[in-house]
Order: C-alpha cells, then sequence, then structure tokens
C-alpha cells in the first residue's frame, strides 16, 4: 500500500494514499467534490472545471491534482460553489438540452448537477446553437445538442487495437465529437452499450433501447448526485458527515 | 494519391508524432488534405481515421477542401483593420469575384480570414501562398488579384521589392521589413556566432553554466516569466532516458512581431542559446517549433542548421567537448494561438490537438514524449548567450533588480514609428509613447489581449513583472479610435476564435461575454450588463492554461481603466433590457410576406 499523508479540505484532516488524485481522495474521505468529465481510473482530462478547488490560493482541478503531503484545499466556499454552478449553467446554455424530452432524463449527471445546485434557469443568455443529430451509425446515435465535450467516450471507447472512436473535430464553438464511421459500422454491443454508460449527458444513445428504465426509478430519481459519497465511510473506517 | 502519401508518411517514418509534418507536407503538395488522403495516412500510421480528423480539424492552415490555386490569408487584428482591411477585403472581394472563406468558382483564387500573422508594423497584411503581402492598399489588392488572374508566377506578384537585413537575402526573398529602431544586448549587431560556445562551454561545468544562468536573475521571455535557470536546474535534476531542448518560436499573440526579427536577424544567436541550454541540461536534441505563418524563413533557418554543423557548432562532439552531441530541427505549427503556450505546443510537435496539459507534471519533469524538456522562448535563449558571455552580474547592470536585463519589444499602432525597441525593463508607459513617436494617446495595450489595457493615468506605470508584465506586444491607440469596437471586441473574437475549447470556460464564457459586449454596442446595455460582465468572466480564472485565464482582460482591464466608455453606451433611464431585436428576428419572415412589421421598437 503506498504512503498514506495527511491533507486538510475546508480544515477537515484527511488522510490519502499519496499520488491518488484529489478528487479520489476526497471521495474516500466522504467528501464529495462534484465531476462532469472525470471518470474515475481513466486517465483525467480537467476539460469541464467543475471539480475546481483552490489551493494555495489557485484554482485547479482535483481530478487531475495528486495529493501531497499537508496539501491545503478550499472546496466547500462561496465562491468556489458559485464558480461550479456557473459552470454547469454555462454548459446549459452552450447547448440545447431539453430535459423532459430526453431519454438520459433522472441518469443525466448535468442535470442531477443543477438539481443538487438548485438552479432554477441560468443566468447566461442561450446560445440556441444549431447542431444535428447523427443517426448515421448501426448501433448508436448521436445527437450533438447534447454534448458537453466532456472526452469521456474520445478517453474511453477504443477498439480493440487501441484506435479512437470518437475524436474532438474543429475547435472553439464549432468543436464536436467526430465518429470514425468505418469503426463505429464495427462497433461492438458491449463497446456500444459502455459509450451510453458513460456519456454524462443524453449525447450518445443506443439505438432501439430507449426507456427501458421508466422515469421516476432513474438513478438520480431517488437521490441526489453525490449523495451516496457523502453517506459512505471514510478510508479510516470512521463515519464522517457532518 | 496513394503512392504520394505513401512517400510523404515514409519520410517520417510513418510516425504518429509526426503527424504535423505529415499533414503539412500533404497541404504543401496537393493543395489541400482530401478524404482519400486522410484514409492514406490513418492506414500508413497505424492509427484511427478519427485521430487523423482531431489533429487536422484543430489547425486553422489546414483544409480538407481546395483553398484555390492562389490562398489569400488576411489578418484580422485590430492593428490591420486601424489600417484599412475593410477596404482591402472588399476590393478582394470584388476582384476575386468570392466572398470571405471561400474560392472562386474557377478555384483561381481562395480568400481566408486569419489572426494575427506577426506583422503588426506593416499592416493590412496578407500570406498568399506562404509569401507575405504587407502594407496592402485596396488599390494593392486588385492588383495582386489582377496579376493573379493574368496568370503571373507567385515570385512576379512581388512588386514592392524586398525588405530591409536579411529579408531580401537570396533565401528569404520577403517583402517584410525589420524595422528595427533600438538595438540592445540581444539585437546587437557586433555579435561573433560561436564565441560563447567555443571560449566558455569548454571550460565550464554544466552546473557552472546554470549557475551563471542563475545568477542573471533572467525570467523567461514569453510573458509568463518563470526563472530560467531555475528551469534549466530542474530539467537537469529530472530523470529521463532523453532530454529535450524547445524553442517556442510560435509567436501568436497579436500584436507580437519580435521573434520573428530576431529569427530573421539574429538566428545564430538563438542557434547558440539553443546549445549552451542542450549543454545545461545534458540534452541531445533540440526543436524550434516555428508558426506557420513564418514558413518563409523555412529554407533560410535550414541552413544556418546546415552552416552550424560545418562550423562545429552543432553535431557531435560541440567545440571539442568530447561526448556533447545535440541537434536541432525545426518543426512547423499549423496556425493556432493556443499552441504558443508551452504543453500545447509539446502535444502539437508530437502530432496531437494543441490542447495544454494539466499540470502537474510539468514539461521539466515530463515534456516531449515525457521526456525532460525545457521549453523557452526565442529572445531568453537569445539572452542567456549574452549572459554566457558577459556573466550574470552584468547582465544584472540592465533592468531593475526585480526584472533583469532588457526586453524586445514590438510596438505597432498609431506612432511614428512603429517597430522593434530592445530597451531595458523598468520603462515606464510614458517613455515609450515618447520613444515611438505617439501622440493624443488614448489607451496602450500592454502585453498583447492577454495584458491589460492602460489609460494616461497608468502611464507611470512600468514594464517589468512586477508591473505591467509583457511577453513584447505594446499596441498604442489614439483618441480616434473607438476602443470597445475596434480593440476590445476585436480581442474577445480573438479569444472565441483561438479558444482550444478543451475547458468548458474558455470555450463558453468569451462568446457569453462577447454577446453582452455587442449588446452594450447596440446601444441595448444597462449598468447590470457592465456588472455581470466583471462577475461572470471570474470562471475563467478556473482555465486550465494561462491564456484561457486572460481570455476576458480586453473586458475585464477595459472596464477597470474605461469604464466612461461603456457607461457612455448604456442607456441610464431603465434598468433592464433583453437586447432581443424584434425587428432583425421577423426580418426573414417578412421579406417573405412582403409586409412591413407594425411593431413599434422603443
Amino acid at each position: 500500500m503506498a504512503k498514506l499523508v495527511e491533507i486538510t479540505i475546508d480544515g477537515k484532516e484527511c488522510m490519502a494514499e499519496e499520488g491518488m488524485y484529489l478528487v479520489d481522495a476526497a471521495r474516500e474521505n466522504s467528501i464529495y467534490i462534484p465531476t462532469l468529465c472525470n471518470i474515475q481510473g481513466v486517465k483525467p482530462k480537467g476539460a469541464c472545471r467543475i471539480c475546481s478547488v483552490k489551493i494555495n490560493g489557485r484554482f485547479m482541478t482535483s481530478c487531475t491534482t495528486p495529493v501531497t503531503d499537508g496539501m491545503v484545499v478550499e472546496h466547500n466556499t462561496p465562491e468556489i460553489q458559485e464558480l461550479r454552478k456557473s459552470i454547469i449553467e454555462m454548459m446549459f446554455v452552450e447547448g440545447n438540452h431539453l430535459c423532459p424530452s430526453c431519454e438520459k432524463s433522472g441518469n443525466c449527471e448535468l442535470q442531477a448537477l443543477a438539481y443538487r445546485f438548485n438552479i432554477m434557469a441560468p443566468r447566461f443568455s442561450f446560445l440556441f446553437p444549431v447542431r444535428e443529430i447523427d443517426a448515421s451509425h448501426p448501433k448508436i446515435i448521436k445527437d450533438h445538442n447534447r454534448c458537453i465535450l466532456c472526452k469521456r467516450c474520445v478517453r474511453v471507447i477504443k477498439n480493440e487495437d487501441g484506435k479512437s472512436i470518437f475524436a474532438f473535430r474543429n475547435r472553439g464553438l464549432n468543436t464536436e465529437i467526430y465518429i470514425d464511421p468505418e469503426l463505429a459500422g464495427l462497433l461492438t454491443d458491449e463497446l456500444a452499450d459502455k459509450a451510453v454508460e458513460i456519456c454524462p449527458v443524453g449525447a450518445i444513445l443506443k439505438r432501439e433501447a430507449a426507456f427501458r428504465t421508466p422515469i421516476g426509478q432513474r438513478k438520480y430519481d431517488k437521490e441526489p448526485i453525490g449523495a451516496d459519497i457523502e453517506k459512505s465511510h471514510n478510508i479510516n473506517g470512521g463515519h464522517d458527515n457532518e | 494519391m496513394e503512392s504520394k502519401i505513401h512517400n510523404i508518411t515514409q519520410r517520417y517514418g510513418n510516425d504518429k508524432t509526426r503527424l504535423m509534418d505529415i499533414l503539412i507536407d500533404v497541404q504543401d503538395e496537393i493543395g489541400y488534405i482530401p478524404e482519400t488522403a486522410i484514409n492514406e495516412i490513418a492506414k500508413e500510421v497505424k492509427i484511427s481515421r478519427a485521430d487523423v480528423e482531431q489533429t487536422l480539424t484543430f489547425y486553422h492552415f489546414f483544409s480538407t477542401q481546395s483553398t484555390g490555386k492562389f490562398a489569400i490569408y488576411l489578418n484580422t487584428s485590430a492593428l490591420a483593420y486601424m489600417r484599412g482591411r475593410n477596404e482591402v477585403a472588399k476590393a478582394l472581394q470584388q476582384e476575386a469575384g468570392c466572398s470571405f472563406n471561400s474560392v472562386s468558382e474557377d478555384g483561381l483564387i481562395g480568400l481566408f480570414d486569419t489572426s494575427c500573422i506577426g506583422m503588426s508594423d506593416q499592416e493590412p497584411a496578407a500570406i498568399v501562398n506562404g509569401k507575405i503581402f504587407p502594407n496592402l492598399s485596396s488599390f494593392r489588392a486588385r492588383e495582386l488579384i489582377r496579376d493573379i488572374k493574368a496568370g503571373k508566377s507567385l515570385e512576379e506578384l512581388v512588386i514592392e521589392g524586398y525588405g530591409d537585413g536579411q529579408n531580401s537575402s537570396e533565401e528569404i526573398k520577403a517583402v517584410v521589413n525589420n524595422n528595427i529602431r533600438k538595438i540592445g544586448p540581444v539585437l546587437d549587431p557586433n555579435y561573433k556566432p560561436g564565441d560563447a560556445i567555443r571560449q566558455k562551454l569548454p571550460s565550464s561545468t554544466p552546473v557552472q553554466i546554470i549557475d551563471e544562468i542563475k545568477a542573471s536573475n533572467i525570467r523567461g521571455r514569453g510573458g509568463a516569466g518563470f526563472p530560467t535557470g531555475m528551469k534549466w536546474e530542474l530539467c537537469r535534476k529530472a530523470e529521463g532516458e532523453k532530454k529535450y531542448i524547445f524553442c517556442n518560436a510560435d509567436e501568436g499573440e497579436p500584436g507580437t512581431f519580435k521573434d520573428r526579427v530576431i529569427l530573421t536577424q539574429r538566428p545564430k544567436l538563438l542557434l547558440e542559446g539553443m546549445v549552451i541550454a542542450a549543454y545545461a541540461i545534458g540534452a541531445s536534441e533540440g526543436i524550434l517549433y516555428l508558426r506557420h505563418e513564418y514558413k518563409y524563413l523555412k529554407n533560410y533557418l535550414e541552413n544556418l542548421i546546415q552552416e552550424a554543423h560545418g562550423h562545429n557548432l552543432l553535431g557531435e562532439n560541440i567545440a571539442g567537448i568530447k561526448g556533447f552531441n545535440f541537434d536541432i530541427r525545426i518543426q512547423f505549427g499549423a496556425g493556432s494561438y493556443v499552441c504558443g503556450e508551452e504543453s500545447a505546443l509539446l502535444e502539437s510537435a508530437e502530432g496531437k490537438r494543441g490542447e495544454p496539459r494539466d499540470r502537474p507534471p510539468f514539461p521539466v519533469e515530463k515534456g516531449y514524449l515525457d521526456q525532460p524538456t525545457v521549453v523557452n522562448n526565442v529572445e531568453t535563449f537569445c539572452s542567456a548567450v549574452k549572459v554566457i558571455l558577459n556573466g550574470g552580474e552584468w547582465y544584472k547592470s540592465f533592468g531593475t533588480e526585480d526584472s533583469t536585463g532588457t526586453k524586445v519589444l514590438s510596438i505597432s499602432g498609431d506612432c511614428k514609428f512603429p517597430g522593434i525597441y530592445e530597451v531595458e525593463w523598468g520603462f515606464n508607459v510614458n517613455d515609450i509613447c515618447d520613444m515611438v513617436g505617439a501622440e493624443d494617446v488614448q489607451a496602450v495595450q500592454v502585453g498583447g489581449p492577454s495584458g491589460s489595457l492602460v489609460g494616461p493615468d497608468d502611464f507611470y506605470r512600468t514594464l517589468s513583472y512586477a508591473d505591467l508584465s509583457t511577453g513584447g506586444s505594446l499596441m498604442v491607440f489614439n483618441n480616434t479610435r473607438d476602443i470597445l469596437e475596434t480593440v476590445v471586441l476585436n480581442f474577445t473574437e480573438f479569444f472565441i476564435e483561438e479558444s482550444c475549447s478543451s475547458c468548458s470556460t474558455c470555450r463558453i464564457m468569451p462568446v457569453i461575454l462577447r454577446n453582452k459586449l455587442k449588446k452594450i454596442l447596440n446601444a441595448r446595455g444597462v449598468k447590470q450588463d457592465i456588472t455581470d460582465m466583471e462577475e461572470w468572466s471570474k470562471t475563467l480564472k478556473a482555465s486550465r492554461c494561462g491564456l484561457g485565464q486572460t481570455a476576458a482582460n480586453p473586458i475585464i482591464t477595459s472596464i477597470q481603466n474605461f469604464r466612461h466608455l461603456y457607461e457612455q453606451k448604456i442607456q441610464p433611464e431603465i434598468d433592464y433590457d433583453t437586447g432581443f431585436d424584434l425587428l432583425a428576428s421577423v426580418k426573414g419572415a417578412c421579406e417573405a410576406t412582403r409586409r412591413k412589421p407594425s411593431v413599434k421598437i422603443h
């Protein structure tokens, strides 16, 4: 087992394995730092910036920052919570997110975060981009309206040769996820399911598989996002949920 | 086609980390990168089509469609507009018979916008098939198109004669001027190439070299200002199979052009600086990452690298030091501002999208191909040579205590003598206005769009890392300029265009801010809009790289220092306005039905 180090998150002393990412260390200590682009165990990208915390007065993303001994972290402060809320709102105005008609509603991490942050309506004006739905692939449908460019699919879904199936295309506001037409045609059911599962929003959908779980029985219909972490036991075995 | 692509990928050993070079060669040889080429590259290099696409579509100078036999890229920087870009663009469109971002029907001429190309002291300027055409008037623009249509070659299009200094040399032949107006240690013409390497390296240990650099207190000249000696030391101590020296010659900050002049007039100084750094950290390979806009310097610089080999200043056992082997190659970018950020530059050099990396790890630990890497600016390497030749103490006699040495400035805009000035740190803005012959000054943009817009009340402030930090871009605006429209809006559009789009903050927030600014410029703003812009721009501080973090600086610093300009444009009598333009929204419907809107707009 790696060396244990002590870090402080909002004044609370926490133990963590040296070098583990801060977001994971917090989770082990029953502290939920919200994330969107991060997937535990996959090389982080720091794309959404929602997990930003302050270390030494500077914003750092907790999904990409390894813990070091004595690290002092600000996490639940008005400034940081306001930043996170702004980012969620920005994502809502950047795309076209129509929750009531979305297959992912109830399983959507973006929607769940909006509830957790008590967002009624974004403060920013909607950009109303004109985006397409790509239904040209045999197994999956890509709805660009809902894509938040988290790069989860780009980073995780590779074929057996390690080649990318999903990729970023263009830059700036024109950035979108591109799907390799040839490799998408060869996509296995397992990989297609995985792509759907890891998409935090409803941008990747499996054909002929909608609404298998009824609305009302979905993941975040039962409890808010992050609640499981906050209720869990921390790394030292003690229960800490103050 | 297949054999052509095959030859190109072979040239780079079918190595996917050389994808940039492969794509550049395909673009050069075919004129664009067609679908068949993408598939062929993917096959040869053994990556997916998606992998090729994601790199290809990131860079501005790559195109999947023909860009015309003559591709004209006209600069969109604020300076270009101030000097008549609109008229030039209009003339080009009229004469070519196509609008911007399209190609004429006969496929002869393509017209495209492009961000600052490093010619701010000779705008409006365009790049035509790699050749620079500065100081364009609408007359000259028309003439260019007519000559192209008359069948003239690229060389024959040049009628203005070549520029000063090396610009008119056989290897460069560029219609570009250096406009050097003040020299100092870096630009000193009495420089003997190789002296520092031959006289100092054989008798010094690498640690002694680093100590001398540390003693000089020199800090990075690209803008971020990291202490150079410390960077070299960290890299020397880092563990890795191989170490790399990178020169960042991707000066993309609008208004900067000093590296272009150094590369033209003092390239040997730069190469020498890279060799010294290599000796200090124990590197065996150096890469000069050069922005695509400066591709006209390619042959010139490659010949100089060859020449240095002949003088035993590059290659094996340099200057007779046994086992000191170091070589330099040039890596071109393909049009991306963000690649000037050091970790994005490394990503690009590895054949990927130029998206900055999260730190830690820092490039000195894990840089190019995950090996310890020093990335320094052109000017930093050049200054380092003078430090090694004359000593750190000597260097400290220039500048201020906090900011030692000199800074090469690129000064443009409303002044009599735009060009290159090497000044000691500590100059204040007033001195600079005097020096460049600027009168009736309304504002000076220090450090490019990512820096600060300062007004006369702040002209006592000095150029230094502690006060007004700058990578070298200074733009002067006189009282006839509409600062919000010409400067702030233009800079904000620049950040939108150039965002690598990896971080949500830098991808989205500048667009939201731009829309607010436009609302104010459209006379629909209210007081709350100014407050909103100040508040909302704070989210950018959570962006990954320094460029994203400063993407709202044009707005933030102009509100700070020119609040009255915003207040003049807002509606004082009301507290709320949606900014929604009903007339514009129903325009299409009205035209289709031939009706006049019956609504009254306040």
